[in-house]
């Protein structure tokens, strides 16, 4: 293989093979950025034009009437991501800190189950929280979208608790309890405490998430016109809403989608991008 | 010179002295004997919530299966095998069979997987041996912005962008070169299992890409010094030593990706056209599991309609658990392992 | 058998006889601490056997022996912080001032609080300022405190770790802007606020320079009028220097006991002999 001299074994050959080849990862990465680029300035482009005063302050007209605006979706996306930290974020940092802080035998299918429900197509949460509360309440609503987005939020936060508090040394335990301070207080106000900003950011990248997510909501929170005048009423979400307008046979709806579509990108990558330009430099000094 | 008290005692690793056994008292008071000291107290409330939240996570999963199977049990036990073999979906005569929906949803995961997994291999390939540390991880953080994006403005973004350009661009080229081919016949729609697949491809990239580098970052250094002293190419070098070491975790990188490809919903949703078709051709629109559901849920009018329904869903979650499980152990496996070094 | 110190020792190696007797008159006061027929296991093995040992009260007792020895798993039997991490366990028994500390029922929150604490890195409380890191034990104690009665703790315990005078500008900046021995001194503070009756020392100095260590050293010395102090250090100068009492552990098993001067001017047994004067370990 390696024999010197001319033809395919020559070590020309195999360095241009390796150059051509080295190339070729170079463009799978220009490649794999290209829909980045066209996604966002599709999205610039159509929803900056699109977007006006109303679609922040008006509800939506009636089907196939042009204006109107989001401003129902827009709060009821907020009022949804409530809901759902308070379901998924006391759980998923309990159960983190469970995994790591005491560890039983529980620990291991725990954190199996997590990962699981990590991969759960979205979808499926929908079907389980349609069965568990939109049947047994009799209708559609905030609650039951908020449960479904809190559920997906469950195992996202407490991975990253999970995580988090492994990089808080050892040491600060034990400081704390060879002051007489009780393991739970240990807990709570030494170790969460120093793994705070990262359990926030955990927390903050799960609710961009789950704010980006249509599925789960279709058959829960399913949407609203109007604005949901309780958490036992159907509620309206910009992904719902966007889902709704893009498939429409509507010009003037299509061009809402594009507008919401831009607002919600905004709010997601807002997210995403805050808190790891906050947390930048605060989390190296756990490792 | 041997003390007077005889005791033993086995203190275990978390606080419980009531459970350890004493053989004798000793002599002097124990003055907290049989009262739970305060702060044990508060610990063992602690600790057993956060024990509960854990459950409670074990006990979702679980849920998740009780329900759906409890859910589907109408068609479950009216189809029996036949739903994965017939193709009629008919809601109005209250047949089903998901044939169609399966036929979908591993056609578009394959090409989702075709077009991803060379690139996620290339750019994983390129951040860790090509690139310099700072720019791969802005090039790294850029990928990640794909997972980023809403589903749902992928959609948005296929119907409107992606699908027309893909009919009236890449069709035309597909038929006239491999028009030969059943797949690549047939008139040329913007909503189609290639569009599906396609747009999958770019939502599935991120995370094959993260697992796959996280995976050739931990080749050990000394592999890679070893196939350059034999006087390696730095392909060779990546052919005879990255590659092989990484291998199982690519593999499970690849499967990972799988299991997001069969579950995205709503972005699928919007390009596919939603018909419970099997058609050869990637031209034409089709239907997954998982856009069946999101389309026709809230419509199902019939327990047994919204029965069916149900049982794709669980056909997913099984789809899922088994896929991811795969994946991790496979990752986590290669992943450790080179940790461990 | 009480003021025997040495005698206890003798009680599993046999020490030869005209080894030091009947130092108790020097000691003050009686023992503060008692270890009886300890044993301690590490994930199921041994790291222990059947030690017994006495801490006079204010006094230094410096415990020796080559790493791995298990000098410091005996120190951490003391306030029963070997249990901490899984899979540990510790048989026998550990009496403070007449109070078996492994009795079932005791609460080793109770007992740590009156057995502090200074380990071999400094570990200040990250998140918190000068200040609230020496008041930490108590405040997370729930002690209710006024902000005068706070203000004198912290100004005590910070004078007795002599860092008073380098710190009283700047108590509300982070514990961990300080210099290393600075923080180690903190950490001693940090210990000292919650006024324990001893206070046990895993290697304080081995992470800092030598004026550090001096400065420790120093206060050690200061201490011991208040506290009992139990001191681990693979450094055999510092024991000579900062303590009254010295063990030698080896493998696991305590191989001699008794004052400072006699073990390193006359040790009993040819191991420890060999250790001090540096033939091994």
């Amino acid at each position: 293989m390696r024999a010197a001299g001319g033809g395919p074994s020559s070590y020309l050959y195999r360095k241009l093979k390796s150059r051509l080849m080295m190339g070729l990862t170079l463009a799978a990465t220009v490649i794999t950025l290209l829909p980045l680029f066209f996604v966002l300035a599709y999205l610039l482009s159509k929803g900056v034009t699109s977007l006006n005063l109303a679609f922040f302050t008006h509800l939506p007209k009636p089907v196939g009437e042009p204006g109107g605006g989001m401003a129902n979706a827009i709060v009821g996306t907020f009022e949804l991501i409530g809901l759902a930290s308070l379901i998924g974020v006391p759980i998923g940092i309990g159960a983190g800190l469970y995994l790591n802080e005491y560890g039983g035998a529980l620990s291991a299918p725990a954190r199996f189950a997590a990962d699981v429900l990590i991969g759960m197509p979205s979808i499926v949460v929908g079907i389980f929280a349609y069965a568990v509360l939109v049947r047994p309440m009799r209708g559609f609503s905030a609650l039951a979208g908020g449960f479904a987005l809190g559920i997906i939020m469950i195992p996202l936060v407490m991975r990253t608790t999970e995580e988090m508090v492994r990089l808080v040394p050892q040491e600060l335990r034990e400081a704390a309890l060879a002051l007489g301070v009780t393991r739970w207080r240990t807990t709570v106000s030494v170790v969460v405490r120093t793994a705070a900003a990262g359990i926030a950011t955990g927390v903050i990248l799960a609710i961009a998430r789950v704010a980006g997510e249509t599925a789960p909501l279709l058959f829960t929170a399913f949407g609203n016109r109007f604005w949901a005048r309780g958490l036992r009423e159907p509620i309206a979400s910009l992904t719902v809403q966007v889902y709704t307008y893009a498939i429409s046979p509507f010009a003037d709806w299509q061009r809402q989608a594009w507008a919401g579509a831009l607002v919600l990108t905004a709010i997601v990558l807002a997210l995403e991008l805050g808190v790891r330009w906050i947390t930048r430099g605060r989390l190296k000094p756990l490792r | 010179m041997e003390p007077s008290i005889q005791l033993s005692l086995r203190t275990r690793p978390e606080p419980d002295p009531q459970a350890t056994e004493a053989v004798t008292l000793p002599t002097v008071a124990a003055p907290a004997r049989h009262r739970i000291a305060p702060g044990l107290l508060g610990d063992r409330l602690f600790r057993f919530s956060t024990a509960l939240l854990a459950l409670l996570v074990l006990a979702l999963l679980l849920g998740f299966a009780i329900v759906l199977a409890m859910e589907s049990r109408l068609s479950l036990v009216k189809f029996g095998l036949s739903f994965f073999t017939s193709t009629n979906w008919d809601p109005v005569n209250e047949e089903f069979g998901a044939l169609p929906f399966v036929y979908g949803t591993v056609v578009t995961s394959a090409i989702a997987l075709l077009i991803a997994v060379p690139l996620s291999l290339g750019v994983s390939l390129c951040m860790v041996e090509l690139l310099p540390q700072w720019l791969a991880a802005r090039i790294g953080f850029l990928v990640e912005l794909l997972a980023a994006i809403p589903s749902v403005v992928y959609g948005l973004w296929g119907i409107f962008v992606l699908g027309p350009w893909l009919r009236d661009a890449v069709d035309p080229l597909l038929a006239r070169y491999l028009g030969f081919l059943p797949q690549f016949q047939g008139p040329h729609l913007a909503v189609s299992l290639l569009t599906a697949g396609v747009l999958l491809s770019v939502m599935i990239i991120p995370y094959i890409t993260a697992v796959c580098t996280e995976v050739f970052r931990v080749v050990p250094q000394t592999q890679r010094e070893a196939a350059l002293a034999l006087g390696a190419t730095k392909w060779e070098m990546i052919r005879m030593a990255v590659i092989p070491y990484g291998y199982t975790g690519v593999i499970g990188a690849i499967i990972l990706g799988l299991g997001r490809a069969l579950g995205e919903t709503i972005a699928v949703a919007m390009v596919i056209g939603n018909r419970p078709e099997i058609s050869a051709s990637l031209f034409l629109p089709s239907s997954t599991l998982a856009s069946a559901i999101a389309n026709e849920f809230t419509e199902a009018t019939g327990d047994m309609y919204l029965s069916a329904l149900v049982e794709l869903g669980l056909v997913l979650m099984v789809l899922a658990v088994v896929l991811n499980a795969a994946a991790r152990a496979l990752v986590t496996g290669v992943v450790s392992q080179g940790e461990g070094r | 058998m009480d003021n025997a110190r040495t005698a206890q020792a003798a009680a599993i190696i046999p020490v030869p006889s005209g080894g030091p007797q009947e130092d108790a008159a020097s000691a003050p006061d009686p023992d503060k601490l008692k270890v009886v027929e300890l044993s301690a296991f590490y994930r199921g093995k041994i790291a222990l056997r059947k030690i017994r040992v006495d801490i006079a009260a204010n006094q230094v007792t410096a415990i020796i022996g080559p790493s791995g020895c298990g000098k410091s798993t005996l120190v951490r039997c003391l306030n029963r912080m070997h249990e901490v991490q899984p899979g540990n366990h510790a048989e026998g028994e550990v009496w403070l001032d007449g109070e078996n500390i492994y009795a079932p029922g005791v609460d080793p929150v109770q007992i740590r609080r009156r057995v502090g604490m200074v380990f071999q890195k400094a570990t200040p409380f990250p998140t918190m300022s000068i200040e609230d890191n020496v008041t930490a034990g108590l405040r997370l104690n729930n002690r209710r405190m006024s902000r005068a009665e706070r203000d004198r703790i912290v100004e005590r315990s910070l004078r007795q770790a002599a860092l008073w005078e380098e710190v009283r500008d700047k108590l509300r900046e982070p514990g961990i802007s300080l210099s290393g021995g600075q923080q180690q001194r903190l950490c001693i503070a940090r210990a000292l606020a919650v006024e324990p009756e001893v206070l046990l020392m895993d290697e304080p100095c081995s992470a800092l320079d030598p004026i550090s260590t001096a400065r420790i050293e120093e206060l050690i010395l200061e201490l011991k009028a208040s506290y009992t102090i139990v001191l681990v250090t693979h450094n055999m100068q510092q024991a000579a220097r900062a303590s009254d009492y010295t063990a030698f552990l080896l493998n696991g098993d305590l191989i001699e006991f008794g004052e400072t001067n006699q073990i390193f001017t006359n040790p009993a047994r040819r191991e420890t002999e060999e250790y001090i004067t540096g033939r091994f370990g």
